[in-house]
């Protein structure tokens, strides 16, 4: 079964592979920078953010309920409409990071029904459905 | 690169990252004086967790074992921060570390795409559950139920056999049907390795109960996902610990909404943990060859029974 090759004969990998490998290095690299320049902007003070920096260490302290009442921060996606706060920058970024997989298993859909794949196309749609359903916030009560 | 060349590049970037926090400007307002109410300036604690978590990735790689497993019990233990943003952290830890090595691991044909997707559905949905258990649950039942688990793993750790070329005879019906093999060059041999695996089922649903326990305590679960498919399923040891890469960037993404949703992430605490264990990780993994892995990974067993024993007392209220 295992037989010796040349290190030039390596195996291909197939070709939804590679693509769910490219994306996932761009979507991590897109979201990696804005969870940076947001963070730069929160800890040099350049723009306002939604906690301010001196009060977290009064803060982190607290159980999540507490710290939810005495910041104001919303929860689902409420954070969305503060994106202009440095923090909340920075969490768009992780928020990124938390969905870019969604796109790559979409972009996968195409290749395995081009090639009749139809348990893959399933596999892929469910994979896709359960991130954005916990994005969703539904389940959560926070949308 | 040379060990001194390394140390240099680690002195630099601890350098850099000091001297980002100590000379901001939002720093500098508050004239370095401590937060009101606090013995230490705020900026002390994301720190010592950049510090911390550098070291973390760089002795994370030659144990063999995901940061995430590493950062949860001891900066849950050890830092100020409550238990509900250090699990939120702990998953993004994870999270990134995935979507970090994911790519290559599949380009290389380590990380089977394929053999990932089916378990990420049953596990991702679970870490969904396990997620809103965990932050339902009063903290000092998560920090005791943590500590049992972090204890757990150090006995997996010293028991736990591997098999680097499991012989897989025959693959099951659902293995047959979703085609779940690959092939791949075995660095070592320089051989091309052909791979099936069996027992899916019960792969599945091990991996519904990895899913729940990645969501509940955010510590990743590479400890688990790789003796599941390497000794439950029959995976080759290196496609195993490929794969549960690409599992746990499905996984952990589908918990940290969890956490983002209910307004558990801070930035402050996440963005240092996650930039310094991957600026570790990746020394880390140029160490490889220096270091020696059994005395790093003797080093991490007794850290993490330390710090798992420090989550159980701190859970039970006997060391808080």
């Amino acid at each position: 079964m295992n037989a010796p090759v040349q290190p030039q004969a390596a195996p291909v990998q197939p070709p939804e592979q590679q693509r769910y490998a490219d994306l996932l290095v761009w979507g991590t690299r897109v979201g990696l920078l804005v969870v940076l320049l947001g963070f730069a902007a929160y800890v040099s003070g350049l723009v306002t953010p939604q906690v301010p920096v001196e009060r977290l260490p009064q803060l982190w302290t607290l159980p999540l309920h507490d710290y939810l009442a005495q910041t104001g921060t919303p929860t689902g996606w409420g954070w969305a409409a503060l994106v202009g706060h440095s923090d909340i920058l920075s969490l768009a970024g992780i928020a990124l990071l938390a969905g870019c997989s969604v796109l790559c298993l979409l972009s996968l859909v195409p290749l395995y029904a081009a090639r009749g794949d139809k348990a893959f196309v399933f596999v892929c749609l469910a994979d896709a459905a359960v991130v954005l359903l916990a994005a969703s916030g539904i389940l959560t009560g926070g949308h | 690169m040379s060990l001194g060349r390394t140390a240099g590049w680690i002195a630099t970037l601890l350098a850099l990252a000091a001297a980002l926090l100590v000379v901001s400007p939002a720093h500098a307002a508050d004239g370095a004086v401590a937060a009101a109410g606090t013995a230490v300036a705020w900026w002390v604690w994301p720190l010592a967790l950049f510090v911390v978590c550098f070291l973390m990735g760089i002795v994370a790689v030659p144990a063999g074992i995901g940061g995430g497993t590493l950062f949860v019990p001891i900066v849950g233990s050890f830092f100020p921060f409550h238990l509900d943003f250090v699990r939120g952290a702990g998953l993004l830890v994870a999270l990134a570390s995935a979507l970090a090595a994911g790519p290559t691991l599949m380009r290389g044909g380590l990380g089977s795409l394929r053999l990932a997707l089916p378990l990420s559905v049953l596990a991702a949905a679970s870490s969904i559950g396990g997620a809103m258990l965990g932050l339902a649950m009063p903290a000092n039942v998560v920090q005791m139920l943590l500590g049992g688990v972090v204890l757990g793993i150090v006995v997996l750790m010293f028991v736990s056999k591997k098999s680097e070329f499991p012989h897989v005879d025959q693959p099951d019906v659902l293995a047959q049907a979703l085609a779940l093999n690959g092939v791949f060059i075995d660095g070592a041999s320089r051989r091309v390795i052909h791979w099936q695996v069996h027992r899916t089922i019960p792969g599945l649903l091990t991996f519904l109960a990895i899913g729940v326990m990645a969501g509940m305590f955010g510590i990743g679960a590479g400890w688990a996902n790789v003796p599941a498919l390497n000794l439950l399923m029959g995976a080759p040891l290196k496609v195993a610990a490929g794969t549960s890469s690409v599992v746990l960037s499905l996984v952990d993404s589908s918990a940290a909404w969890v956490y983002i949703n209910k307004g558990a992430v801070l930035p402050m605490i996440a963005v240092p943990s996650v930039v310094g264990m991957m600026l570790g990780a990746r020394i880390g993994a140029r160490l490889l060859d220096v270091l020696k892995g059994s005395v790093i990974r003797k080093m991490v067993i007794g850290v993490l029974l330390f710090a798992g024993a420090r989550a159980l007392l701190k859970g039970t209220g006997v060391w808080v």
